[in-house]
């Protein structure tokens, strides 16, 4: 525990930019976005993969950044909530429909809940609303009691979002 | 804009009063560019991490720091003395001296495992954290005390005091007239409810960032219900101007009572960044949450109703108790239990014993409802009434209600109330639900073998006090059209996810004839606005809209006086309406509010005489004492009985609040509450182990209500305007009080062919199994399983036969000796007329065998200590009530009282 942390260069892509760091082994992914990143829209909710908070996406597909490594991420493409929207500023429609049905009241899982949500209704997917809820099993909400996630998610599975 | 809004008659529906308006707050939380504590980076800041007790109850004989300092990185590894300061005190959520003096870090003695003994500062939070697990303590352990039980008959936890009574109020010795009606009632029940122990788990833990600005002045960056809470409270405790602190809270993850007030750790945060002279952060993480922060509820309530053959409440009789942990946000009894119990109902006498216990865990901070037990042991309660003379449980509530045209009424412990609409909720609850239809279904299910239950509750609660608690009284707002025409408004309000920037911005812009997308409000920094404790006991859509709404008319009239003397007309003539000044019959003399604004700002000459330049305006409202909100709920589950799994298969809501600012942010406050209802019942629970070890401590062991657990709510409003300005009723609570004893209800209810259902939360499968497989359900006559945790009371019977008194199963029980109350399990299997088992206590195991004859048992112990004696046992068991006597020789005889595990 008090031996110097061996380190390792990275590079890897962070909502479209470029980033090179040289970090310890021991550094979550979490812990690399928010504080040698600079983005911290990533929030850590639990730390042991349960809360889902701390979702990004990570080569297209949602992934705990608690859980994995910043070191695993290196060569990788990740997108976190701050990369979700347009350059312009307009939403994904996952934003849009969250927003829409009053689907957050605190925001501290919003960005978990919207890198899960954008990563399964990528490109040509269409996920059912059954799949988008079983995904949404993953994300604690102390907040909302789920009910507007629920909303949004029928209006994703309708493509009615914005 | 229009006339004035009167208190009393509420807003039901204006330009944006009472729209689903979209949130203000979503852009940035969306977009991850919300601004919560952690997100938070000075220069020069360093990190703090805290070496914590390991041990429940013991003395430190050392605490060895050296291979910690000696670690790269590190700066500082502090112990009490090294942050004291001189004439600093560690204030209670009431801004007092806690009851017993509250250390920032354990000294000699630890009282909780979790504690905080030593602060590390160091250059990261990972090397802080290293470095506090490198700190070795020594201790001589003590056994803890730790549950209720053993808080009442264990040694004191804190030097100096008598016994673990942290705070009590009522009477021990029930009242001579009351004790009378109870005894000589047609019908008597006594119901017991155990809540446990509750994490108020926001999404987003605790966290500050402290910051000295020279040596006289602070800024905080702490997540919190209230900035200016948060700002008076340090004031108060340093001794520091307020004006001198600033805090600052932009966003904050969920609180639910949490973050009230600034815990030990982020004042000993505080208290390092004063004297090491650069910025600190402290996070906590969650698994320091789940273990070492303050939490919530673990209450035993045990209610006596007496009733007549007619379901007519005659008189009840309650006993309270609260586990207050070692350092408790102030000594707490939840007298507000006992106040507001019987509030929304018909009932003549009520008397109480209420207490609250020292014990070796974290302390007790409030959540969402502080005292919503009162809503379960007497909505839970009632249902059990309701069987034993065989009416709808509802149908009981009917009877007993308080009627609205009963009021204003004075309840049985003398206090007045006035519009309350619990009968309103109800009615239009049932008007909306066929219960007849219902147990048809019910029935044909029974037949296949499908157990349904519905449960109904009702409740009434008082919103946003002002006045009866020393840091509840008004709340603030500043109003100003800014010379650009713009509106922003400075508000004492403060969202921890509340929407209020949403919601005052509603109110501003209705009332003030503006669009919505024009006004701002800002919160979350002291230096804007004016005191308000935040988000705590429901208040805010009630005091701050009030506030808002008044402020804004007041600021409508200061520009309709400016336009009338610009275009010479009487006040009257002029309008307001989507930022245009408009003068009745001249609409070429209509302005934008921009042009209006210029000329206060910018024209002196041009403005009446005594006119002040600008136009803003700060109003403080004070709201009546109490607003009460009323509301009744439905739930309908099933219970899987070959596994004891609940499934919910319709909710539905009637609340009364009043007018309704927001109806997306009024329903998303009461399913969030029914979210944490269900937790409580079915799920949830902090729970420690003998030695005082918290054994939940992370979220697999703690489990969270997730998107599965909740069903889709349905929404009744009943829409009464209150008394207040705008006629809202607060709602942040309700859902977390009501919801408890809907869902219990309804689970008792499909499992009323079993017996009843002990109300000892949480209902795990594994409880509800024991329920089930308690008792023979083929009616063979067999006992089932001697052994199962919790015993099986007969099932509905009619009104006059008491049925078979069950005996069997585990009891605990309170005998009061000459040398205290001595605490103990009594273990009783009986078979025919033979009675046999055990009774467990601090002495250890004795076995016994004895005789039953119908609800009466009689046994035999010899005991050594404190000599040779017969004790000798003569109890009785009503429901899940257990009494009687001890014989104890020479010793006389002593009462023995209980309930059934």
């Amino acid at each position: 525990m008090s031996e110097p942390q061996s380190s390792f260069r990275v590079e890897m892509t962070i909502n479209g930019r470029a980033k090179h760091a040289t970090i310890e082994a021991r550094k979550s992914l979490g812990d690399f976005l928010r504080d040698d990143a600079g983005y911290t829209g990533v929030h850590l909710g639990c730390e042991h993969g349960v809360c889902g908070a701390c979702t990004v996406i990570v080569d297209g597909k949602a992934v705990r950044s608690c859980l994995m490594l910043a070191v695993q991420a290196d060569g990788c493409e990740v997108t976190t909530v701050e990369g979700v929207a347009q350059a312009d500023g307009t939403f994904h429609p996952v934003q849009a429909a969250l927003r829409e049905e009053h689907a957050l009241q605190c925001g501290f899982c919003t960005p978990g809940i919207v890198c899960t949500l954008t990563a399964l209704t990528k490109g040509d997917q269409k996920p059912t609303e059954e799949q988008m809820l079983a995904a949404m099993s993953g994300h604690i909400c102390r907040c909302t009691g789920y009910q507007g996630i629920r909303r949004a998610i029928t209006r994703l599975a309708a493509g009615e979002a914005a | 804009m229009n006339a004035p809004t009167i208190a009393g008659q509420g807003i039901m529906a204006g330009r944006y009063i009472g729209q689903r308006s979209l949130r203000k707050e979503d852009p940035r939380l969306l977009t991850g560019r919300g601004q919560f504590v952690d997100d938070i980076s000075l220069p020069g800041m360093l990190h703090v991490a805290f070496h914590r007790s390991q041990i429940a109850r013991g003395n430190i004989l050392s605490i060895d720091c050296a291979a910690a300092r000696d670690l790269p990185g590190v700066h500082a590894v502090w112990l009490a003395a090294d942050i004291e300061r001189p004439g600093f005190e560690m204030l209670s959520l009431y801004l007092r001296p806690t009851e017993v003096p509250t250390p920032l870090l354990a000294d000699s003695i630890v009282r909780y495992v979790g504690e905080p003994i030593a602060l590390v500062i160091a250059d990261s939070r990972a090397i802080a954290e290293d470095a506090a697990a490198l700190i070795e303590v020594e201790y001589e352990e003590l056994d803890p005390v730790v549950t209720l039980a053993q808080a009442r008959s264990g040694p004191p936890i804190h030097p100096g005091t008598d016994d673990n009574i942290a705070t009590e109020a009522g009477d021990e010795e029930v009242d001579e007239a009351l004790a009378a009606t109870l005894a000589g009632a047609a019908h008597t029940i006594t119901h017991h409810v155990v809540h446990q122990r509750i994490s108020q788990s926001p999404m987003e833990c605790r966290g500050i960032v402290a910051q000295a600005n020279g040596i006289e002045e602070l800024r905080l960056y702490i997540t919190c219900q209230s900035p200016h809470m948060i700002a008076r409270w340090v004031s108060q405790a340093l001794g520091y101007p307020n004006s001198a602190i600033h805090v600052i809270a932009k966003d904050v993850g969920g609180s639910f009572g949490l973050k009230n007030q600034p815990w030990r750790e982020e004042t000993a945060t505080i208290l390092a960044a004063l004297k090491f002279g650069r910025p600190l952060k402290w996070i906590e993480d969650r698994y320091e949450h789940l273990t070492a922060c303050p939490q919530c509820r673990e209450q035993e309530f045990t209610l006596t109703i007496a009733y007549d053959k007619d379901g007519k409440f005659l008189a009840s009789q309650g006993d309270y108790s609260a586990n207050n942990g070692a350092f408790p946000q102030g000594a707490d009894n939840n007298l507000a239990a006992h106040m507001f119990i019987w509030a929304a109902y018909k009932m003549p006498t009520y008397g109480f014993i209420t207490r609250g216990w020292y014990t070796n865990t974290t302390g007790l901070a409030a959540y969402r409802g502080p005292w919503a037990i009162e809503s379960l042991v007497r909505e839970t309660a009632m249902d059990v009434a309701a069987r034993k003379i065989g009416i709808e449980p509802y149908e009981l509530r009917r009877r007993n209600v308080l009627k609205v045209a009963e009021q204003p009424a004075t309840t049985c412990l003398g206090m007045p109330v006035d519009d309350i609409t619990t009968e309103t909720c109800l009615d239009k609850l049932l008007e909306n639900f066929d219960v007849p239809a219902f147990r048809r279904e019910q029935a044909e299910a029974r037949k296949a073998g499908r157990f349904l239950g519905l449960g109904i509750a009702a409740y009434v609660e008082p919103t946003a006090s002002a006045g009866s608690i020393n840091f509840m009284t008004g709340e603030l707002a500043q109003v100003r059209i800014e010379p650009t025409g713009k509106v922003t408004a400075a508000m004492s309000t403060h969202s921890q996810g509340h929407g209020t920037a949403t919601t005052m911005a509603q109110v501003i812009a209705d009332r003030l004839g503006v669009p919505y997308e024009d006004v701002t409000v800002f919160e979350g920094d002291n230096m804007h606005g004016g005191f308000g404790p935040g988000a705590a006991g429901s208040r805010q859509g009630v005091a701050g809209g009030g506030a808002a709404i008044t402020a804004s008319e007041m600021l409508a009239a200061k520009v309709k006086g400016l336009a009338a003397h610009l275009f010479n007309a009487s006040p009257e003539a002029v309008s307001i309406e989507q930022g245009m000044v408009h003068i009745a019959g001249a609409p070429e003399m209509s302005r934008s509010l921009r042009e209006i604004a210029d000329i206060a700002y910018s024209e002196p000459m041009r403005l009446p005489p005594g006119y002040e330049t600008g136009l803003e305006v700060q109003f403080r409202y004070m709201p009546p004492p109490m607003t009460m909100t009323s509301a009744a709920h439905a739930c309908i589950v099933e219970v899987d009985v070959e596994t004891g799994f609940v499934k919910i298969l319709r909710w539905i809501t009637s609340e009364d609040c009043g007018t309704v600012i927001n109806p997306a942010i009024v329903e998303g406050q009461v399913t969030g509450g029914l979210a944490q209802a269900i937790g409580m019942v079915l799920l949830e629970e902090a729970a420690y182990d003998a030695r005082g070890n918290p054994i939940a401590a992370t979220y697999k062991d703690y489990l969270l209500p997730a998107i599965s657990d909740v069903p889709v709510f349905e929404f009744l409003h009943a829409n009464t305007p209150s008394k207040t300005v705008g006629g809202m009723r607060g709602v942040g609570e309700g859902g977390a009080i009501i919801g408890p004893p809907t869902l219990v209800n309804a689970i008792a209810d499909a499992l009323s062919p079993f017996g009843e259902v002990p109300v000892n939360l949480p209902l795990t499968p594994s409880k509800l199994l024991s329920v089930i497989e308690g008792r023979d359900i083929a009616g063979h006559g067999g006992r089932g399983a001697a052994a199962a945790p919790v015993a099986v009371a007969p099932a509905a019977a009619p009104a006059a036969s008491a049925g078979e008194a069950q005996i069997d199963g585990e009891w605990k029980m309170t005998m009061s000796t000459p040398m205290g109350a001595q605490e103990m399990t009594g273990h009783f299997a009986t078979d025919g007329t033979a009675l046999s088992g055990h009774l467990m206590s601090a002495e250890g195991r004795q076995d016994f065998t004895g005789t039953v004859e119908g609800n009466k048992l009689k046994f035999e112990l010899k005991v050594e200590k404190p000599m040779n004696i017969t004790l000798k046992y003569d109890l009785q068991v009503d429901g899940n009530a257990i009494f009687g006597k001890v014989k104890m020789g020479m010793f006389g005889s002593s009462k023995l009282t209980g309930q059934r595990i």
